[in-house]
């Protein structure tokens, strides 16, 4: 009797751990509650709420211009995109056609806004992985496209550039050249990352089967954005339901099958490169004009619903508007890429290490406040 | 300035000072003495120096500038820390294992201490010199893990015993590595010796004369020391950005300094070994039959080569560490037992028929 009872007290059992709210590798309050069998994941169980604004509550009791504020403070690295979704879902329901040279404009600033999205995320990717000297690298070339923003509108990170039915202010004077020597020095500098990083052996190995994500699951979990398109699911908005000048441009989907840590992170830099081509086709060819329509200082949307749908840095961000016909929305609803995704790391992570889901989180790419809300 | 050149000189005239004023024991007790401060102002001074340089050189890595603000440059960014460190409250978990928690640090730090006093540091400048020194030197810089693994058991913290027992598993491996690459030259020199391994090299070094035995030995060698010293790509006893800060995440203050201060002196300790066994120590560079060659280089002081090649190495463990990602425990397992020690084991056997054959220089 006394054998089996110590036989019991040797069996190894799983035990939890709690990751975060406060964990360098989460980016943010997500706490993730780990079942660990010694170093292998059981179960991952996220919490969420540690940074809970009810932006959606807050948004039915403003006004549509003071609903693109809040949008920054939600996916903070994809803030033009998101200010751009609400704008683009207001200026839908008022049936505002904008100026062209707005929407190249908007297009450019998207496209240098995923641009330095995915600078960063390369930056903290590195740096989960224990290489810190990435995330310096990734900051300073993200230096460069915030300098060009802060000329822009005055603003670094949360933007508001955009307002329903154009732009706050027309571009600078500075901004075409600026932009132009940025695509200059970042295409010497690309190269760099891939040097320091991507043809790493232990990159490689780290990276390489890790996090497996088939089609069909990206699908179920509604996985969008560079991690769903590394699976092999074609999403991405700009092409499926093309806004702002997506149509006039000429620039391909980022697609792999392989589902896997290396194939994100191969697709992000790769997205890079069609970022630039995109700028590249856009810069010169601004073309001249209003940069707004004139709307009311009241903006009242008739009585319906409108959803609109755009690509960020993470994938598809929706916008839902229900109105009353009152000056605020009767009831609005966010779809976030982050939300989604981070839905799926339970089924990437089991079976994994520790070090292996910080790479898989890593990978996703979350910004907690976008998930959070 | 002779003792710059041959330190038993300075050393000797000491002894025999100290011989004329008092009785025997009283002259080994304070020689005993002096050496124990000696060694405490080098800690004390290599922690200073390490950290001062680790954080410019990862600057330079980083493209930035590092500690500027304190002093000219940054230099006295150190003392500012220590200072820091210093006047911290010492926080303990309620339920930590109060006497082993303590007792931690000091085991690293006593082992480190250890290895140190058998390192020849330059002509006539070695505490300990025996006829197994190289064994003594394994043995005792090994006993460093016990502090680790009480450390991350005593913390009553998940991840500190996550991180023990990471770096348990992995110094036990890579011991064996930095083990037989040193047996790799052991073969050669025919001793286990430091002063007359460091005096077999004086027509060239090991990793000149030994052949490809000997350049395999020291690349193993420089993979293995970085992984037993716990720094990056191998830290992944500490892996900030998995499990905060491994098993020193419950300790503050100066607790958490000592760890800090071994992993430098650690880190010196098997850059010294390297240069010592591989780099000549403090022989100067020396071309077997180019006599007057020789009696140029032997005009730098033999402390200046020894210190000088210990910056190779160190610079060298920065640079891994500054440049690569971190591996994960299960890639650093195979590494070691499926490449490094069969690799290491063959490569013996090479170095031992080279030796038999009289086929080296």
């Amino acid at each position: 009797m006394e054998e089996i009872i110590h036989d019991q007290e040797l069996e190894s059992k799983e035990y939890f751990i709690n990751m975060g709210p406060q964990h360098p590798s989460t980016h943010g309050v997500l706490r993730l509650v780990l079942s660990l069998d010694g170093e292998i994941i059981r179960k991952v169980e996220p919490h969420l709420g540690y940074i809970h604004r009810s932006i959606e509550k807050m948004c039915e009791h403003d006004s549509y211009q003071q609903i693109v504020h809040l949008t920054d403070r939600m996916d903070y690295l994809s803030c033009h995109i998101n200010n751009e979704a609400v704008c683009l879902a207001v200026e839908q329901a008022l049936e505002v056609e904008v100026p062209d040279r707005v929407k190249v404009i908007r297009t450019i600033i998207d496209e240098l806004t995923r641009l330095s999205s995915h600078q960063l995320w390369w930056g903290v990717m590195g740096m989960d992985l224990g290489a810190i000297t990435s995330f310096l690298y990734g900051f300073r070339d993200r230096e460069m496209i915030t300098d060009i923003f802060e000329e822009t509108c005055g603003a670094r990170l949360t933007m508001n550039y955009n307002i329903p039915g154009g732009l706050f202010f027309d571009i600078h004077p500075n901004f075409q050249k600026r932009t132009k020597d940025f695509i200059t020095y970042f295409k010497k500098k690309l190269p760099e990352y891939d040097a320091l990083l991507s043809d790493n052996v232990i990159f490689k190995q780290r990276m390489n089967g890790i996090g497996k994500l088939s089609k069909e699951d990206a699908i179920s979990y509604g996985v969008t954005g560079p991690t769903g398109r590394a699976s092999g699911f074609s999403c991405d908005v700009r092409k499926h339901h093309s806004y702002m000048a997506y149509d006039r441009v000429e620039f391909k989907e980022i697609l792999d099958t392989e589902g896997d840590c290396f194939a994100r992170y191969k697709c992000r830099i790769a997205e890079m490169w069609e970022s630039m081509h995109i700028i590249e086709q856009l810069i010169d060819n601004i073309p001249e004009g209003d940069y707004k329509v004139p709307t009311k200082a009241v903006i009242k949307l008739p009585k319906g619903e409108w959803y609109q749908k755009v690509e960020t840095a993470r994938g598809e961000f929706g916008v839902y508007i229900i109105s009353e016909g009152q000056r605020s929305p009767y009831r609005l609803k966010f779809r976030s890429p982050g939300f989604s995704n981070l839905s799926a790391l339970d089924h990437m992570a089991r079976g994994c290490k520790i070090a292996d889901l910080v790479a898989i989180m890593s990978t996703l790419d979350l910004v907690i406040p976008d998930i959070d809300r | 300035m002779n003792w710059l050149y041959d330190f038993s000189i300075l050393t000797q005239s000491i002894h025999e000072s100290l011989s004329r004023n008092f009785v025997p024991g009283t002259v080994v007790l304070i020689e005993m003495i002096l050496a124990g401060v000696a060694f405490m102002i080098l800690f004390a001074l290599l922690g200073l120096v390490l950290v001062y340089a680790e954080r410019k050189v990862s600057a330079f890595f980083q493209q930035r500038l590092g500690p500027m603000r304190v002093g000219k440059w940054g230099t006295a960014q150190t003392l500012a820390d220590v200072i820091k460190l210093l006047m911290k409250e010492p926080l303990m978990n309620k339920n930590a294992d109060k006497f082993l928690f303590n007792l931690a640090p000091y085991i690293i730090m006593i082992s480190a201490f250890m290895a140190m006093a058998a390192l020849p540091f330059a002509k006539g400048l070695q505490a300990l010199d025996f006829d197994v020194g190289l064994l003594y030197i394994s043995a005792v810089s090994s006993l460093g893990v016990i502090g680790i693994l009480l450390a991350g058991w005593s913390s009553d913290n998940k991840y500190s015993l996550i991180g023990a027992l990471r770096s348990g598993a992995q110094i036990i491996s890579y011991e064996l590595s930095v083990g037989l690459s040193l047996l790799t030259i052991v073969v050669l020199t025919g001793s286990l010796q430091l002063s007359v391994i460091v005096e077999s090299q004086a027509d060239g070094w090991w990793i000149f004369r030994g052949h490809i035995p000997a350049v395999i030995a020291f690349i193993i060698f420089l993979i293995a020391s970085t992984a037993e010293t716990n720094r990056g790509p191998f830290d992944l006893a500490e892996a900030e950005s998995e499990l905060t800060a491994g098993f020193h995440t419950e300790y503050s203050g100066m607790k958490f300094a000592f760890f800090f201060l071994a992993e430098f002196a650690n880190m010196f300790i098997v850059s010294a070994l390297g240069a010592t066994v591989f780099l000549g120590g403090w022989m100067p560079f020396h071309i077997g039959g180019w006599e007057a060659f020789n009696n140029i280089m032997d005009y730098i002081p033999p402390i200046v080569w020894f210190f000088g090649k210990v910056s190779f190495m160190i610079f060298m463990m920065m640079w891994f560490r500054w440049t690569f990602p971190r591996l994960r425990i299960d890639q650093l397992l195979t590494l070691e037992w499926k490449y490094l020690l069969p690799v290491n084991l063959m490569n013996i056997l090479v170095m031992a028929f080279l030796v038999l054959m009289g086929w080296h220089f």
